[in-house]
């Protein structure tokens, strides 16, 4: 396999990216789950603030393993082992005087699956506030409100606010989900192949509120699905086994991939 | 034909039928013994017939001697004649097996034994008399026999108009008397162990606090004269109670019965004496079943009389109940948070292992261990150092350092807590991980990730120990033995008295009474339907502690059942 020159992809950014803002950096970034299973290898790149970057790539690629670094999640994981650096608007977050719980509610994360807590809808929405010991009941019904308005729920569930999370379909839970996560008001939100336990209507409406979304929040997304990441996404980096091989503007790496192994994967040769 | 039997064992059947019949022996075999249970335990509340009859047993040497006997049918057996011949009973060997049956003939103070088989043979002139009356007393068990006269202060006030006939209007002057006498009885009670008993244990705090201040030095005029004062209002009251209860005993003791037993003989009984009177071979089925239920509640709610043979065992069954809630109160919280240490944040690696490994080996170990060592650990060493700290005041009589509610409950909850880790650890096992990690994304820590989401979620899983460790600890006798539980306990353990629980106090329990009625008693006959109806009961008591608590379970299961992850 032919050995990618980081700073060559970097150069290779066109002038709207070089434009942007930039909300994460991330530089010469290793992550090992064990002494021989390297799954990140030198990642470098800075992804734009108030903007969709998706992440695609073949199965087992890494783009999860990175999507996780952001918000630590990785630190979780027995034996991983992650050197480089990740900065959140300059603050480096694998220092060790960093407060994971605090980086957690600026950098909130939505999962594959649907994960709602065996609790009310309302108590969903109002769990991140109340971890932050904010109890009082005029203030989480204005944020109940505000999130599941922002994450397009309010309307079908307004009258069983009280009722519990596990009764809804697997669309309105991840929409909950994602409600639950803004109502914390991060400044960055992770989706980690968001869409892909749920059915094309449903994933319709998560792709919809993606687009809403951005207005107010950096949003990086995992995904598996090459035109879902056509249709939501600013930016798209491609990964390819452990190695960033391409990152740019999405309508750059769809029309005019700068390297081979973008254009066959995205032309379904491999993946 | 062989591979005819090859494609039968493949096809699963006799498999199958092991399976099935595995559990059919099973269930046949729980039925069986609720069924036992029931039969023999059960039936001694029922108002049988009582029957008169003469009995006529051969002798060897002299003319063959008559008795009347009246007593109640208990049970049926046949015997080989020689057997008979051998104990001394001269019957025709030419006749193999002999019927004998076994009366409660009662009036043990008139004859010295209650019960007495009999050989169905010798048996004549059977009649069932309606006017036989069935007393039931606080001493000397049953008595049969015939109303003969009601006596006031030793005047007949009414008599039999003839020996042989009912006397309607004889029975409701002796029944009226009765009713009378058992509400005075009632009052009596009442004042002896309630008011008595709070003037008494006043009287013992006080003479406690008297003692604490001499011993710290602080026994100034001022206190001793203040705690004398309260002594005198005690004693003053006391004296009027006491007064109360001298004519009340006087009243109590006015009435008396004059009745006729088998052979003719004549007994005063003192009306005083008698729980309860009725005319069994009177009563119709309605009458009979009341009578049951009377005396099935009786037994419920009654204290024991007469060595545990007689009357109820109330304070056996709150004894039982009593200390399997406060081994709940204490195995609960103590499994789940040592449950929570091994599973979230113990190193996983050889020490954990060895702690699981020794904790799940601790559930086998035999249980009068555990009693050993409640009695050798909690009770001489923390026992004795609580009260040398807290009641030296008592000293040398012991407080804590003494066997009681206490211990045995503590000594049951580490003899339960292995059960409980063990489920509490599969419970969280169980708990998806996307659902830790949704609540850490949020910005939770760890720790409140497990007191909002984990914890919660495996509840069912913490009950399902909590009800394993009910089950194994309301069964238990042998290590109670040593560290509690009595054969008769003067007070419970939760009562009126400041500070309501006595959590120093020993206690009565359904499994000790069983061995001890069963075993220790000395009236094996009038004892043995009560060991049938207590084991039930025993039985009852836990399956009712086991459904409450999986009640409680189904209801958490449903508020939190799993996510489908």
């Amino acid at each position: 396999m032919r050995k990618i020159d980081v700073s060559a992809v970097l150069m290779s950014k066109n002038e709207s990216l070089a434009a942007e803002e930039s909300c994460i950096e991330v530089s010469k970034l290793n992550l090992y789950y064990s002494k021989t299973k390297q799954a990140l290898k030198d990642i470098s790149l800075s992804i734009p603030k108030q903007r969709v970057t998706a992440f695609i790539g073949p199965s087992g690629c890494g783009k999860s393993s990175l999507l996780r670094c952001f918000n630590r999640m990785n630190d979780l994981v027995d034996d991983c082992v992650i050197n480089g650096k990740i900065t959140l608007d300059g603050l480096s977050i694998y220092e060790r005087e960093v407060d994971v719980a605090d980086l957690r509610r600026r950098v909130g994360m939505v999962f594959q699956k649907p994960n709602p807590f065996p609790k009310s809808i309302y108590e969903n929405v109002a769990y991140g506030l109340r971890i932050q010991g904010i109890n009082s009941k005029r203030v989480l019904d204005e944020v109940v409100e505000r999130s599941l308005h922002a994450a397009a729920l309010w309307d079908e569930v307004k009258d069983r606010l009280h009722e519990s999370a596990l009764g809804m379909s697997g669309g309105q839970q991840q929409r909950l989900v994602i409600a639950r996560t803004i109502a914390v008001e991060p400044e960055v939100v992770l989706l980690d192949e968001p869409a892909s336990a749920l059915d094309p209507i449903s994933t319709l409406k998560i792709e919809e509120l993606i687009n809403e979304l951005k207005e107010k929040y950096t949003i990086v997304i995992v995904t598996h699905n090459m035109q879902q990441a056509a249709r939501v996404s600013d930016y798209t980096a491609f990964m390819y086994m452990g190695n960033m091989v391409e990152f740019n503007t999405t309508d750059a790496i769809f029309t005019n991939p700068a390297e081979k192994q973008t254009e066959d994967y995205i032309t379904g040769r491999y993946g | 034909m062989k591979i005819k039997i090859d494609k039968w064992l493949s096809t699963g059947t006799p498999w199958i039928w092991l399976n099935a019949g595995a559990v059919a022996i099973s269930i046949v075999m729980v039925v069986g013994l609720l069924l036992i249970l029931v039969a023999r335990g059960m039936t001694h509340f029922w108002p049988s017939d009582v029957m008169q009859a003469i009995y006529t047993p051969p002798v060897s040497s002299s003319e063959p001697l008559s008795t009347q006997i009246i007593g109640e049918f208990v049970e049926r057996e046949s015997v080989i004649a020689q057997q008979l011949i051998s104990s001394g009973i001269p019957v025709d060997p030419a006749q193999e097996y002999y019927d004998r049956q076994l009366l409660k003939l009662g009036n043990r103070d008139l004859t010295g034994a209650d019960f007495s088989w009999v050989l169905t043979d010798f048996i004549s002139g059977i009649e069932y008399p309606e006017h036989l009356v069935v007393l039931e007393r606080r001493e000397w068990g049953n008595f049969y026999g015939f109303l003969r006269e009601v006596r006031e202060g030793g005047e007949t006030v009414d008599s039999a108009d003839s020996p042989d006939q009912a006397d309607t209007n004889l029975w409701l002057e002796f029944t009226e008397r009765l009713q009378r006498a058992l509400s005075l009885h009632d009052e009596i009670y009442r004042i002896e162990n309630l008011e008595i008993g709070q003037i008494n244990y006043g009287m013992e705090r006080l003479r406690l606090e008297q003692r604490r201040l001499e011993l710290n030095g602080q026994d100034s005029i001022e206190a001793i004269a203040d705690i004398n004062a309260r002594r005198t209002v005690l004693e003053s009251e006391y004296e009027s109670l006491q007064d109360n209860l001298l004519d009340l005993y006087s009243q109590i003791n006015r009435d008396s019965a004059l009745f006729g037993s088998a052979n003719d003989r004549e007994t005063e009984i003192e009306i005083a004496d008698i729980v309860r009177a009725y005319q069994p071979n009177k009563m119709n089925l309605l009458a009979k079943i009341g009578g049951y239920f009377s005396k099935l509640g009786e037994f419920l709610t009654d204290d024991p009389r007469e060595a545990n043979t007689e009357g109820g065992i109330f304070p056996a069954i709150f004894g039982t109940v009593m200390m399997v809630m406060l081994m709940s109160v204490f195995v609960t919280p103590f499994g789940v948070v040592a449950a929570v240490y091994l599973r979230e944040y113990a190193q996983q690696g050889f020490i954990t292992r060895a702690v699981r490994i020794a904790v799940n080996n601790l559930a086998g170990v035999p249980s009068i261990v555990y009693g050993v060592f409640g009695l050798g650990f909690f009770i001489y060493i923390l026992g004795g150092e609580i009260d040398q700290l807290f009641y030296p005041e008592a000293l040398p009589a012991p407080t804590f350092g003494t066997p009681g509610l206490l211990w045995a409950s503590i000594t049951l909850a580490l003899l339960t807590v292995p059960v409980v880790i063990v489920a509490t650890e599969e419970g969280l096992a169980r708990i998806p991980r996307s659902v830790r990690e949704g609540s850490l994304a949020l910005g939770a820590t760890k720790f409140e990730t497990l007191w909002r989401v984990v914890l919660p979620m495996a509840s069912p899983a913490m009950m399902t120990g909590l009800i394993l460790a009910v089950a194994r600890a309301a069964g238990e006798v042998a290590p109670l033995m040593l560290v509690g539980v009595v054969k008769l306990a003067p007070s419970l353990p939760l009562d009126g008295n400041y500070p309501y629980l006595h959590l120093e106090q020993k206690f009565m329990h359904l499994g000790f009474h069983i061995y001890d009625v069963g075993f220790q008693s000395p009236n094996i006959e009038a004892a043995r339907p009560l060991v049938f109806a207590t084991a039930l009961l025993l039985v009852i008591v836990i399956a009712l502690l086991n459904f409450s608590a999986v009640a409680l379970r189904n209801h958490l299961r449903e508020k939190y059942k799993s996510l489908d992850v």
